[in-house]
């Protein structure tokens, strides 16, 4: 490959690894991701919801709205293929 | 060494990181239109591991499914049980974003195909300079 | 897409196991709630279903059984179930999607109408996701030349 190209993918690569100094560690279990609001969906989950399947329950129960643009957001992918090659000649 | 402390701890997001290279170098060094969609792909493909992988939690924790049967699940959960599944959640919303850029850049690389008959980054380059030129 | 002579063996198979690849599809949906699964991930396994009848056949195959019409009516008629459960749920006198108020129309506790207005929020999902893949397949496959006669791929 181009010398600039491997200049450029090199960096880019100690950049990012460098920027992993300051994450948690693999598995960690008192990670920040770990600790503010997700013990709370666990807990809650089954008892609110009835649903054992946590996944299930905080993405169409706690974040319905996010599905509910996710939901638009594939319409619109359809919709937009649909207007870009259906032409009559 | 600290370099080896390094690797061991957080090998996870450095296996991660060379993924994302990968696209990248597909991305950027490329002529043909399509490779570079693939490894656009391949970039949004790790950057989703990336995330899922911070979801683990060592020490035996199962799936973000509640174990249940002969009345145990529902007083106390221990959380230290399951692992994070906030991280999964989000990463189903996108998986179907990568879905659909893929589905309209492959539909603009069809219109493209058949404006200037060809795929290539470089011809597709000269035949607009050559237009902007008349 | 595959030559009358050819194929037979693909052909039969791929007849005989399309069922049971939707049933399963239907599967994946309606246990979303006590195994890995919903509704995202039932309605591409609905899509791989016809996509996999357009690989062994030829388009005009599966057209006669999805027709364009079909297709694009199942796209919003998964949004539109998403949202007129919110809506019903905003009219009975709760938030927009707090699925906990459909117990007053519904013989059930709030836990378990919360656990109802889910499934019915991932068929939505479901429906959605299935008709949004054939059609982006089926569009990029023909080119955009669905109504002209004799193309076959």
């Amino acid at each position: 490959m181009r010398f600039f190209t491997l200049i450029t993918l090199i960096m880019t690569t100690a950049l990012l690894a460098y920027a992993t100094l300051d994450m948690p560690d693999f598995g960690d279990p008192s990670s920040p991701a770990s600790t503010h609001v997700s013990p709370v969906y666990i807990q809650e989950a089954y008892k609110k919801t009835a649903t054992p399947n946590i996944v299930t329950a905080v993405l169409a129960d706690y974040r319905s709205y996010d599905t509910l643009g996710e939901t638009t957001v594939i319409f619109t992918a359809g919709v937009a293929c649909m207007m870009l090659l259906r032409r009559k000649k | 060494m600290e370099i080896m402390d390094f690797i061991i701890s957080k090998y996870n997001y450095l296996i991660y990181i060379i993924l994302m290279m990968i696209g990248f170098y597909a991305m950027i060094a490329k002529n043909n239109l399509v490779k570079k969609v693939v490894g656009m792909n391949i970039f949004q493909t790790a950057i989703i591991l990336f995330f899922v992988s911070t979801a683990s939690k060592k020490g035996g924790a199962t799936i973000p499914i509640i174990q249940y049967g002969h009345g145990e699940a529902t007083d106390i959960i221990n959380t230290a049980q399951y692992i994070n599944p906030l991280p999964h959640v989000l990463m189903l919303t996108a998986i179907v974003v990568m879905v659909s850029t893929f589905g309209v850049a492959i539909a603009l690389l069809i219109i493209i195909y058949r404006k200037y008959n060809t795929l290539e980054e470089d011809e597709i380059l000269n035949i607009l300079k050559m237009e902007d030129g008349k | 897409m595959i030559k009358d002579s050819e194929g037979v063996i693909i052909k039969t198979v791929c007849r005989l196991i399309t069922p049971i690849i939707q049933l399963y599809a239907l599967y994946v949906i309606a246990h979303g709630h006590y195994s890995p699964g919903g509704g995202f991930q039932g309605g591409c396994i609905l899509a791989a279903s016809f996509i996999l009848m357009v690989l062994a056949y030829d388009i005009k195959e599966v057209k006669k059984r999805m027709s364009e019409k079909l297709n694009t009516v199942l796209c919003s008629l998964g949004v539109i179930i998403f949202a007129g459960i919110g809506l019903l749920c905003l009219i009975l006198g709760a938030n927009y999607l707090d699925y906990g108020i459909l117990h007053k129309i519904l013989p059930v506790d709030p836990a378990h109408a919360r656990s109802l207005g889910i499934l019915g929020v991932e068929i939505g999902v479901g429906f959605t996701v299935m008709a949004v893949m054939v059609s982006i397949f089926l569009n990029i496959a023909s080119g955009g030349k669905h109504e002209e006669e004799g193309e076959t791929s």
